[in-house]
C-alpha cells in the first residue's frame, strides 16, 4: 500500500468518528436542549434554579474539561468506570451542547411577542394549540441562525475528542508527524473547511426557505 | 335582558389600583365608546373581560349568564374558559396577527381549530373546511380585502392588518366585539379606513365596545359614551350627553384639550 493511500485511509476514518461524535451529539442534544429550556423556563422555582444552574455551570467551564469529568468520575465516584473513551465523549458533548442549544431556544421563546400568545388566547385557542400553531414556527425562524453557529462549533469542537485518545482526524495526522510528515496535519483542515461549507450551504438554503414573510 | 352586563370590577397590579369599581351593561347591537385620558384604566378594563387579566372583584355577566366573578373560588377549568372565551372578540391596538400565515390563513385558523372538536368533524371534514374558507373570504371581502387573502401581514399597510385583525375575530362569531384603540398604531391618513370598518359593522347590528381616542368617530357611531378616569366611569350617557355638554370638570377638562389639538 502506498503511504498516499494509507494516509488517505486513516485521515477518513478519523473524520469518520468526528462526524459520528457530529451526529451523535445533534440527535441528542436537539431534543435534550429542549428539556433543559423547559426546566429553565419553568414556573417551579427549585427546578428552574437547579436547570439555571446546570446551565451556567456547563456553560462557564471548558469543554476539555468536562469530557475529562465525564470520562473518570463515574469510576472515582460510584466505582463505575466508562467502559468506551468515545462513549465518555459523547456524553460530554452531549451535555455541554444541549446546555447550549437550551439558552438559545429560551431566547427564541422569549423573543416572541406577548400579544401573539394573547391573540390566541382570545381566539379561545388551548394553550398547546397556541404553541403549537402560533408561536414554535415562529421561533423555529429566529433559532436557525445562532443554531447555525452552534453547529459550525461542533464539528470544529469534535476534535477535543483526542485529548482522551479517541482517534478522531486531527490525532490520525499526528501519527504522520511523528514520521516527519506535516502535510497529512495541515490537510485535516481541508476536511473541517469543505464540512462547514456543506453546512453553511445548508442553512442558508434553510434560512431562505423561511424568509418568505418578515417579522 | 342586557347582552353584556360588568358590575362593579376592580384591579389591583400589586399595591396600584388601576380599576376601582367599574359597572355598565350594554344590550344587543348596542355601540358603547370609552373615552379617558391616558393611564385611567381603558385597556385593563377591556383585558379584564377579555379573561387575559383576572379583576380582583365583581362580576361578568353575559345574557344575563355569569362568565366571571371574583367572589366564587372555583377554579374553572381551561375548556370552560374557552367556552366563555368565544363569547367575546378583542381587537389589539398593535393587530397581532399571527407573521407566518397569509391573511385568509389567520381568519381560518382559530374557526378551524374549533371545528375539530365538532363531533361531525372526521364525517364532514371537507365540507367543515370548505365553509369556514368561505366564511373567512366572505368576511375579508367585507373589509375590503378580497384582493389580498394569501398576503402575508408583512405585505400589508398597518389599515390592512387591522381590517385583517377585525376579520379574524369576526370569524368566530362573538357576541360583543371589543376595540383597544384600532386606529392609535396607525399612520393619520389610514384611520379613516378603519373607522368606516367599524361603522359598517354598526350598520349590522354587531355590539361592539370601543375605546378610542377619535371623538367624532365615538360620536358618530356611538350609542353610548363612557368616560374614564382614574379606574373609574365618571360619566356616561348619549354622544350628545357627554360630548356636547359634558357635566364633569374632568370630561371637561380631557374634551377641551382635543378641540384645541
Ligand atoms: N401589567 C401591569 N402591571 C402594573 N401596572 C399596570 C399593568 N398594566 C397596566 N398598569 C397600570 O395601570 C394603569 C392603567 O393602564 P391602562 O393601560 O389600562 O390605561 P389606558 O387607559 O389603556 O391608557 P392608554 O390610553 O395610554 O392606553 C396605568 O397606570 C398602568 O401603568
Ligand atoms: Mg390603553
Amino acid at each position: 500500500m502506498s503511504q498516499f493511500t494509507e494516509i488517505c485511509q486513516s485521515l477518513f476514518s478519523g473524520f469518520g468518528l468526528n462526524l459520528a461524535l457530529f451526529a451523535g451529539t445533534l440527535i441528542a442534544a436537539i431534543p435534550l436542549g429542549l428539556i433543559v429550556t423547559l426546566g429553565s423556563m419553568s414556573g417551579f422555582k427549585p427546578l428552574r434554579w437547579v436547570t439555571k444552574t446546570f446551565v451556567w455551570i456547563i456553560r462557564g467551564t471548558p469543554l476539555m474539561l468536562q469530557i475529562f469529568v465525564v470520562l473518570y468520575a463515574p469510576g472515582l465516584l460510584f466505582g463505575m468506570p466508562m467502559r468506551s473513551r468515545m462513549t465518555a465523549v459523547l456524553a460530554a458533548f452531549i451535555i455541554n451542547y444541549a446546555a447550549y442549544f437550551s439558552e438559545i431556544y429560551r431566547g427564541g421563546i422569549e423573543s416572541i411577542p406577548k400579544g401573539q400568545y394573547e391573540a390566541g388566547q382570545v381566539l379561545s385557542m388551548t394553550k398547546v394549540q397556541v404553541f403549537f400553531k402560533v408561536i414554535l414556527f415562529q421561533v423555529i425562524k429566529r433559532i436557525v441562525p445562532p443554531m447555525g453557529n452552534e453547529i459550525l462549533t461542533l464539528i470544529k469542537d469534535t476534535s477535543l475528542a483526542r485529548i482522551v485518545g479517541v482517534a478522531e482526524v486531527i490525532m490520525c495526522a499526528e501519527r504522520f508527524t511523528k514520521e516527519g510528515l506535516i502535510g497529512p496535519l495541515f490537510s485535516t483542515g481541508l476536511f473541517f473547511l469543505i464540512f462547514c461549507g456543506a453546512l453553511t450551504l445548508l442553512f442558508n438554503y434553510i434560512e431562505r426557505k423561511l424568509d418568505y414573510y418578515k417579522n | 335582558m342586557p347582552i353584556l352586563e360588568i358590575k362593579d370590577i376592580y384591579k389591583n397590579f400589586g399595591k396600584t389600583e388601576v380599576l376601582k369599581g367599574v359597572s355598565f351593561s350594554m344590550e344587543k347591537g348596542d355601540i358603547l365608546a370609552v373615552l379617558g385620558s391616558s393611564g385611567s384604566g381603558k385597556t385593563t378594563l377591556l383585558r379584564c373581560i377579555n379573561f387575559l387579566e383576572t379583576a380582583s372583584k365583581g362580576q361578568i355577566l353575559v345574557d344575563g349568564k355569569s362568565v366571571f366573578d371574583a367572589n366564587e373560588n372555583r377554579k374553572i377549568s381551561s375548556k370552560e374558559l374557552r367556552r366563555k372565551q368565544l363569547n367575546f372578540g378583542l381587537v389589539f391596538q398593535s393587530f397581532n396577527l399571527f407573521p407566518q400565515y397569509t391573511a385568509l390563513q389567520n381568519v381560518m385558523l382559530a374557526p378551524t381549530l374549533l371545528a375539530k372538536e365538532r363531533d361531525d368533524y372526521k364525517e364532514n371534514k371537507t365540507q367543515i373546511i370548505k365553509e369556514i374558507e368561505t366564511d373567512a373570504i366572505e368576511l375579508l371581502s367585507r373589509v375590503g380585502l378580497s384582493e389580498k387573502l394569501s398576503n402575508y401581514p408583512c405585505e400589508l399597510s398597518g389599515g390592512q392588518q387591522q381590517r385583517v385583525s377585525i376579520a379574524r375575530a369576526l370569524a368566530l362569531n362573538p357576541k360583543v366585539l371589543f376595540f383597544d384603540e384600532p386606529t392609535s398604531a396607525l399612520d393619520p391618513e389610514l384611520t379613516g379606513e378603519i373607522l368606516k370598518v367599524i361603522k359598517d359593522l354598526a350598520k349590522k347590528h354587531i355590539t361592539m365596545v370601543i375605546v378610542t381616542h377619535e371623538i367624532d368617530f365615538a360620536r358618530n357611531v356611538a350609542d353610548k359614551i363612557v368616560f374614564m378616569a382614574d379606574g373609574k366611569i365618571i360619566e356616561s350617557g348619549s354622544p350628545e350627553e357627554v360630548i356636547d355638554n359634558p357635566k364633569n370638570e374632568r370630561t371637561q377638562l380631557f374634551l377641551n384639550k382635543f378641540n384645541k389639538e
